[in-house]
């Protein structure tokens, strides 16, 4: 296993294992995110990326300690998780669809917190424009920009994203990794990304998982470069990846 | 659903063929090997009871504050064989819910076809008990297989819902009493005329009870033989992972059908010996609150358990009958209003047993019986305290949160 | 053509009963995935309550008939709430659990109420303009049922209005379609729930006082007995949603009014008929979202 210590982690995950119906989905995760920029979360498909979130937010079974800031957030509810300040922008969005788009923002105000309307308008314009209407009615692009803005409105500590341009357009996946790079200044991020260039482009810091455990740390080009690792842990051969 | 969990399910799922195949093999060892040696003390507290409780007409024991009476008396006998007959039903609803995971609330239906069928069978047919009973358990089939399909296309609460409304329909059937066939309100009479004497009347308790007890003991090997063949199998896979078992080529549907049917046809059963042993059928047997005494019975008894349905049935029948004489006793008619109340309705307090169970005891009468025997055994393993055992993990529900 | 006026408004007053209970069912079951047996408890008790504090006000005038419709909603209200919090709550996530407490509940307090107030029906009194009948279009309509469509359809309005105007109301309909989600944006959904058993037994309660006018009598099992209906109600309009509720409880009360009258009483039947032909066509309701 390869390690490379990342200085001031805001968020700390040791020994991390989580369960969905009875069944283990992660077996053993210790990831750190760093205080600042993108932490890239990697590995094929199906090896517990999107449940290592989850498990992180509580939303579903976990053991392990997770440290948010130096305190531990791993047995508190869902609720509490993200009130401390944890973004979620999950999978498939999420958006509800029933709810307008400005109610879909409202929802996720947060007490206490300053709403940071401005950057979100700054960002996705567009949602300014649809305000009234029904987030179900949207185009994918534009359900993950209300999911984005929703978690970018509040002062979090750290966010986690979970596949952002998973089924989109090129010209969207270009316009979601802006907004990303732009949250990044602002907040540290965790992403759960498949398009290499785009984790390239933005993370700093990889962690990279196999069979429900973390396999490899260490800064994220350094991996990417490595085709031999990449063609090992990701089954794709670097030198091959396509340019966006 | 990601890669990770359809890898996880694969093996999940060989693992479930490994066992099914595994139940399917002959006893280890075969005849006459160890093996049969081995599940021999299995078999002896079973038959042992079985024995004892084909005796107790012939013996002159007494229970006091359990029992209203010693064994050979009629209302003892009487009582007891309502238990048995509550038992088998109660074995059913374990079958539905217990091994299917199907939560169902209009599992009377099913009883009270049983009891009202045979009755109006003989009278109207004019039919002798067994082919009329035989001529009630197909009619019981098909009605079980054409409501259990249309049932069947939706799953956890809906399904609840929807068996409570068919059966509701018969509810409300019986009552109107349509061509003067049911009794309405009163009931349906026990043609005696085209039964045999020895199970007509008072005197003959004894019969009636070595009857139900043989109803008990079949409604159990059936229930168990279901539960061990391949369909009882799968229908514990449905219920983990209805996904999994498409995944292995199989039709949850049909296998969930066969087990409603089945347990259907088992409540029937015990419907027809409800009939002869109180000499008549009342509309209250095809009640919701029927099936939620089934319900409370095997939540007693601890959810997934035969044994545990047959205990559950037992505490249920003796406790309610146990809770209406003490309510007429002088000892609660001595107190003050706001205790005389609810100790004197039998049904508060036999509910808020059920709530406290369902809170505070999920595993129910079988999971106290394990507890209390790992107590003693050397063994002495820990009861699981996983949420395995517990009601609501056995049921597949339509979750419609991501 | 007077008789199926009458069959068609007094059909759409039982249909105002059966949403006022088969509202909160909906509510609850969307938000919380709970199918509520203890709601028609909820009923009796405010139909119970309110028919006490009529009496000891003058049953018969219009303050004492008010204030029994108000301790109906209170009654439904209180002991909704206090459901939620001692006992549901505390099995968070386990529907079959909660739903396992709530049939319990309903045992316990349908026996309860035996104890209490008997088991034979006790008959409330009015207002005397209630029992009189109006005539619409040559059909005399029972006032009743004019107070039951009013009320019913106040009900609805206010529970839309509460959902689309404030926070706790967009709380509610988010969790509705994604109860995880709302969650993960760092709401205690538990308040939220408690509030939703509040508003279902309230309806429940102003149900119970206008159903004992409506039938003209209270028994311990008459909310338990409306369930029933509520819960059909609940399926054909589609789990969770409030309209969906609305929809199928006058087309439901409808039916079985005019399927009693023309079809030699067989209303309980034509609903059930109703109710599998909507499951084989559409599994999830008139109004519910596709599974």
């Amino acid at each position: 296993m390869t390690r490379a210590p990342v200085p001031d982690a805001v968020l700390t995950v040791r020994g991390l294992a989580a369960h969905v119906a009875g069944q283990q989905v992660v077996e053993h995760v210790d990831l750190e995110v760093a205080a600042n920029g993108v932490t890239a979360l990697l590995g094929r498909n199906g090896v517990g990326k999107t449940s290592t979130i989850k498990a992180v937010m509580g939303l579903i079974d976990r053991a392990g300690t997770i440290e948010l800031d130096g305190q531990d957030i791993g047995t508190l509810p869902t609720h509490r998780v993200a009130q401390l300040g944890v973004g979620y922008v999950p999978e498939d969005r999420e958006v509800f669809s029933a709810l307008s788009v400005s109610e879909n923002l409202r929802i996720a105000e947060r007490r206490g917190h300053q709403h940071r309307y401005d950057l979100v308008y700054d960002l996705f314009p567009e949602l300014r424009q649809r305000a009234g209407q029904a987030a179900g009615t949207l185009s994918g692009g534009q359900q993950q920009m209300v999911s984005l803005a929703r978690a970018l409105l509040n002062d979090n500590r750290v966010l986690l994203v979970d596949e952002p341009t998973k089924g989109l357009a090129p010209r969207l996946v270009h316009e979601v990794g802006r907004a990303l790079a732009r949250a990044a200044e602002v907040v540290p991020v965790l992403l759960v990304e498949q398009n290499l260039q785009v984790v390239r482009d933005l993370a700093h810091h990889a962690v990279v998982l196999t069979g429900g455990r973390s396999v490899h740390h260490g800064p994220a080009a350094e991996f990417l470069d490595d085709p031999d690792l990449t063609q090992r842990l990701l089954g794709v051969s670097t030198g091959s990846e396509r340019a966006v | 659903m990601t890669a990770m969990n359809t890898r996880g399910t694969e093996q999940v799922v060989q693992d479930k063929v490994a066992a099914m195949r595994h139940a399917a093999r002959p006893p280890e060892g075969g005849p006459g090997a160890s093996g049969l040696r081995s599940r021999l003390p299995g078999l002896v507290v079973p038959v042992g009871l079985v024995v004892l409780l084909a005796c107790l007409p012939l013996l002159d024991l007494s229970l006091p504050g359990v029992l209203p009476g010693a064994t050979y008396t009629p209302g003892t006998l009487h009582l007891l064989a309502l238990a048995m007959v509550m038992a088998g039903a109660a074995l059913s609803y374990h079958l539905l819910f217990g091994v299917a995971g199907l939560l169902s609330f209009g599992h009377a239906l099913y009883f009270g076809l049983g009891a009202y069928g045979l009755g109006i069978v003989m009278e109207g047919l004019g039919l002798g008990l067994v082919p009329a009973a035989v001529l009630v358990l197909v009619v019981g089939l098909v009605m079980a297989t054409l409501l259990g399909a249309v049932s069947l296309q939706v799953t956890g609460i809906p399904f609840a819902m929807v068996t409570l409304a068919f059966a509701q329909a018969g509810f409300v059937l019986v009552r109107k009493n349509p061509g003067k066939l049911t009794g309405g309100e009163e009931g349906l009479r026990l043609p005696t005329d085209y039964v045999p004497d020895w199970l007509v009347g008072v005197a003959d308790t004894r019969n009636l009870y070595w009857v139900a007890l043989a109803a008990l003991v079949l409604a159990f090997a059936v229930v168990t033989w279901v539960q061990r063949s391949r369909a009882g199998h799968v229908a514990e896979a449905v219920r983990e992972n209805e996904l999994r078992v498409q995944v292995l080529g199989m039709r949850p549907f049909l296998v969930k059908l066969a087990i409603f049917v089945a347990a259907s046809v088992i409540a029937s059963g015990m419907g027809m010996v409800h009939l002869l042993l109180n000499s008549g059928a009342v509309p209250h047997t095809l009640s919701a609150e029927f099936t939620i005494s089934l319900l409370l019975m095997v939540v007693l008894g601890g959810v997934g358990s035969r044994w545990g349905a047959v205990a559950g049935a037992f505490v249920y029948v003796v406790l309610s009958q146990r809770l209406a004489v003490l309510a007429q006793s002088s000892a609660i008619d001595d107190l003050p209003a706001v205790l005389r109340i609810p100790l004197s309705e039998p049904m508060f307090i036999l509910g808020t047993i059920f709530i406290l169970v369902v809170m505070f005891l999920p595993g129910g009468l079988a999971a106290l019986g394990l507890r209390v025997r790992a107590l003693f055994s050397r063994r002495a393993a820990a009861p699981p305290e996983d949420r395995s055992g517990t009601p609501g993990a056995l049921v597949q529900e339509d979750d419609q949160q991501r | 053509m007077s008789t199926v006026i009458l069959l068609a408004v007094t059909g759409v007053g039982l249909g105002a009963i059966y949403f006022l209970v088969a509202c909160g069912l909906s509510l609850i079951y969307g938000l919380m995935g709970v199918l509520n047996f203890a709601h028609g408890v909820f009923l009796s008790l405010g139909a119970f309550l309110g028919l006490e504090v009529a009496q000891l006000l003058g049953a018969s005038t219009w303050t004492g008939f008010a204030v029994s419709l108000l301790v109906g909603a209170l009654a439904g209200a209180v002991f909704a709430a206090a459901t939620e919090r001692i006992l549901v709550q505390r099995l968070y996530n386990r529907h079959i659990e909660q739903v396992l407490v709530t049939v319990g509940l309903g045992l316990a307090a349908v026996a309860l109420f035996d104890g209490i107030w008997g088991t034979d029906p006790r008959f409330p009194r009015g207002p005397s303009w209630l029992g009189e009948t109006t005539g619409v279009a040559g059909a005399s309509i029972p006032n009743v049922v004019f107070i039951a469509i009013v009320s019913a359809a106040a009900v609805l309005a206010s529970i839309v209005l509460f959902l689309k105007h404030t926070r706790y109301g967009m709380i509610i309909r988010a969790g509705v379609e994604n109860r995880s989600m709302v969650t993960a944006l760092g709401i205690d959904v538990r308040t939220a729930f408690t509030l939703v058993f509040t508003i279902g037994g309230a309806a429940a309660g102003i149900g119970g006082v206008l159903a004992s006018h409506h039938f003209g009598y209270v028994s311990p099992m008459l909310g338990q007995t409306l369930l029933i209906f509520a819960f059909i109600v609940t399926v054909i309009g589609g789990l969770g949603s409030l309209i969906g509720a609305a929809v199928a409880s006058v087309l439901v009360a409808l039916l079985q009014q005019f399927a009693n009258f023309y079809l030699w009483g067989t209303g309980d039947f034509a609903v059930v008929v109703l109710l599998a032909l909507v499951l084989l066509t559409r599994p999830s309701g008139l109004m519910g979202r596709k599974a």
